[in-house]
């Protein structure tokens, strides 16, 4: 058993499929870390990130896979779940060593895994779409903060881009340190530095004079269409799950 | 202070508007123009509020002020309570300045019949036209058609909205003659059977032409009132189909009658809502629509009633053995549909992944399928599948004994016909 340690990236990630094959390492873990020389672990191989190695591997799987079937598998990747490199890795294998195109057969294990994977990520898209609450700034800027289970931000930039096209916003996820602001043409990764205001999630004192009254208003709404005498808890819960409610406007 | 005004305004018609339950923001496929606010097209459920159901749109009644007097409806003219209207731009702000912020897909308008029904109506397709004319607006418009308004204006609501629906309120004109003995029945199918024949003429022109404005893109849904009166769950699917089929329906809503009024006609204040019931109505209408289910399949003279214990397809499915075992390996999608435990997306992965090799018990769990009630009904590469000679009130004991039904606590019996 050979474990592999890659910088994190997807081309790291195809540089590592490369290897395998190149070195025949078939018995092999892939961890996501930084490499230490250190003759201690004999069997730690590093991988050293190429991009020629991965276009080549890539091209091997856009032989066998169709677009949306690497798109899926970056898509697994982005999503930086803890410890699901070995899946993808594994999905990777099975289409090279499989003569047809593999990405429907769900019998099998690492492609019912991406197949779970991606459930997971377009979930948790799905959720950030629905729960980000934008706050109205002086500037006019609509302000949300985020912070969701997978990295997903780069998937919500189209379905935002093209609803609030007349409209500065920015969704910055706390959690991962990052944003993405749209400045009514484009959009750009952000980094915001929060050493000012205590929480990221609360920017108060830069909100538009109408922001409150607004904020008031939902909250009384949400309070309004619901009707007590159907009560169900379980179902509410299942439905946003605690860890949302510090940054929806109705539930803090 | 304005706000306060506002916010008394909002709690009001607000309330009044909950029982409508409604709340799909889906199947419109209006863009984003010219830099303009919002599209409208898959349907996003923003928030829940506290009884689990999905708040989507912003859903209002214009005013809660009604000429009516439909006894199970809380704005009727003799219930005693505030009363409220909103301005046509009062309306505009909220929806704009709400959607802007992400809490909604849109606005449900809805309105208590002031005056008459054109005066009514005329309001509310105002309040779509601005939106849409004015502030560029491109979300989700749903608004009310009121019975007995003008073709004329059904015709410029269709324009501006996404979607259009009258409400039969109860599922037999018996009911309705009982319940708002002021409403009439002809009076909901008229706006319904114009918007009809002007969405299928409106679909043939966008075909012609691709430039032809967009006319009602989510098409019409409807509401019935259950529990309220005792029709049978026959009589209340049967006029469902009806309308689907006779009216190219979206949806028909079930909603159970809660208990906010007292009158003679009416169940008792203190009764429960039919919650289990109204899910099993969804799920019943479920396969009608997507699971090639025919309604007499679901209920008949013989079973006019939906079981309240299990779901509508494991109860057809132990009426009718004589249909299984279904050999998850061979058959035709279609029947694989049928089986209790499996939904459109597990039958969906089935189908793909038996072309690479054929599926075993453990590798149908893993799709997704609900092995405790599919395994009584299925055969597949496993050796374990059900051998036993099992009638289907031995299967439903099973079933019912090994699952923790959400149900079980309260459940509770429907009305029976006298």
């Amino acid at each position: 058993m050979y474990t592999l340690v890659y910088d994190g990236t997807f081309e790291g990630l195809l540089t590592a499929v490369f290897e395998i094959y190149e070195r025949k390492l078939f018995h092999v873990k892939l961890i996501k870390g930084e490499w230490r020389s250190t003759a201690m672990f004999e069997e730690v191989v590093p991988v050293v990130t190429d991009d020629e190695r991965a276009n080549r591997v890539l091209a091997g799987l856009r032989k066998k896979l169709s677009r949306a079937g690497i798109q899926r598998l970056y898509i697994a990747h982005m999503a930086e779940m803890e410890n699901e490199e070995n899946a993808i890795v594994g999905f990777i294998r099975y289409v090279f060593d499989s003569d047809q195109n593999i990405e429907e057969d769900y019998g099998n294990k690492y492609v019912m895994r991406l197949s779970e994977i991606i459930k997971m990520v377009r979930r948790e898209k799905h959720r950030m779409e629905a729960f980000v609450r934008f706050q109205k700034l002086k500037d006019e800027t609509f302000y949300s903060a985020v912070e969701p289970d997978f990295n997903v931000l780069p998937l919500l930039i189209r379905h935002f881009k093209s609803r609030y096209a007349d409209q500065k916003w920015i969704i910055y996820d706390i959690k991962r340190g990052y944003g993405i602001y749209y400045d009514l043409h484009d959009t750009q990764y952000i980094s915001l530095d929060f050493t000012d205001v205590k929480n990221a999630g609360n920017v108060i004192t830069a909100f538009s004079e109408d922001e409150g009254i607004y904020q008031h208003l939902w909250k009384n709404y949400f309070t309004s269409v619901n009707i007590v005498a159907r009560k169900n808890t379980k179902l509410h819960l299942r439905h946003i799950p605690k860890r949302y409610w510090r940054h929806l406007t109705e539930k803090i | 202070m304005i706000a306060d005004r506002i916010t008394e305004k909002l709690n009001i018609l607000a309330d009044a508007a909950k029982y409508d339950v409604s709340c799909a923001s889906s199947g419109s496929k209006r863009k984003n123009e010219n830099k303009g606010l919002g599209n409208a097209s898959n349907g996003i459920c923003h928030s829940y509020t506290e009884d689990g159901r999905c708040v989507s749109l912003l859903k209002i009644l214009l005013t809660n002020h009604c000429i009516f007097d439909c006894a199970y409806c809380v704005s009727r003219k003799n219930n005693d309570i505030k009363r409220a209207a909103f301005t046509v731009q009062e309306v505009v702000d909220l929806t704009i300045n709400f959607y802007r912020r992400n809490y909604i897909e849109g606005l449900f308008l809805s309105s208590g019949i002031f005056k008459d029904a054109d005066y009514t109506m005329e309001r509310l397709v105002r309040i779509a036209k601005k939106l849409r004319t004015e502030h560029n607006f491109n979300g989700y418009i749903h608004l009310k058609s009121i019975p007995g308004a003008s073709d004329e204006l059904m015709r410029e609501a269709g324009m501006y909205a996404d979607r259009l629906s009258v409400n039969l309120e109860m599922p037999t004109e018996a009911g309705l003659k009982l319940l708002a003995p002021d409403k009439n029945r002809q009076d909901m199918i008229d706006p319904m059977n114009f918007l009809k024949n002007e969405i299928i003429l409106r679909t043939e022109e966008k075909k012609l032409f691709k430039k032809a404005p967009l006319f009602a893109p989510a098409g019409q849904s409807t509401q019935v009132i259950i529990g309220a009166t005792p029709e049978s769950d026959q009589q209340v699917l049967q006029s469902a189909n009806y309308f689907y089929k006779n009216f190219n329906l979206k949806r028909v809503y079930y909603s159970g009658y809660v208990p906010v009024l007292a009158d003679k006609r009416l169940p008792a204040l203190n009764t429960t809502v039919p919650m289990v019931r109204e899910n099993r109505l969804y799920q019943a209408d479920w396969l009608m629509r997507f699971y090639g289910f025919n309604v007499n399949e679901i209920v008949n003279n013989e079973q006019p009633l939906l079981d309240l214990d299990i779901d509508p397809k494991l109860s057809w499915a132990i009426r009718n053995m004589q249909a299984f075992p279904i050999d998850i390996n061979k058959a035709d999608i279609q029947l694989i549909l049928r089986v209790p435990g499996i939904g459109m997306l597990s039958a969906q992965k089935i189908v793909s992944a038996r072309k690479f090799a054929k599926l075993s018990l453990d590798q149908l769990k893993k799709i997704g399928v609900a092995i405790n009630r599919a395994r009584y009904f299925i055969v597949c590469k496993s050796n374990e599948f059900e051998r036993r000679d099992l009638t289907g009130q031995n299967i439903k004991q099973f079933i019912l004994a090994e699952s923790q039904s959400k149900y079980i606590r309260n459940t509770q019996s429907q009305l029976s016909l006298f």
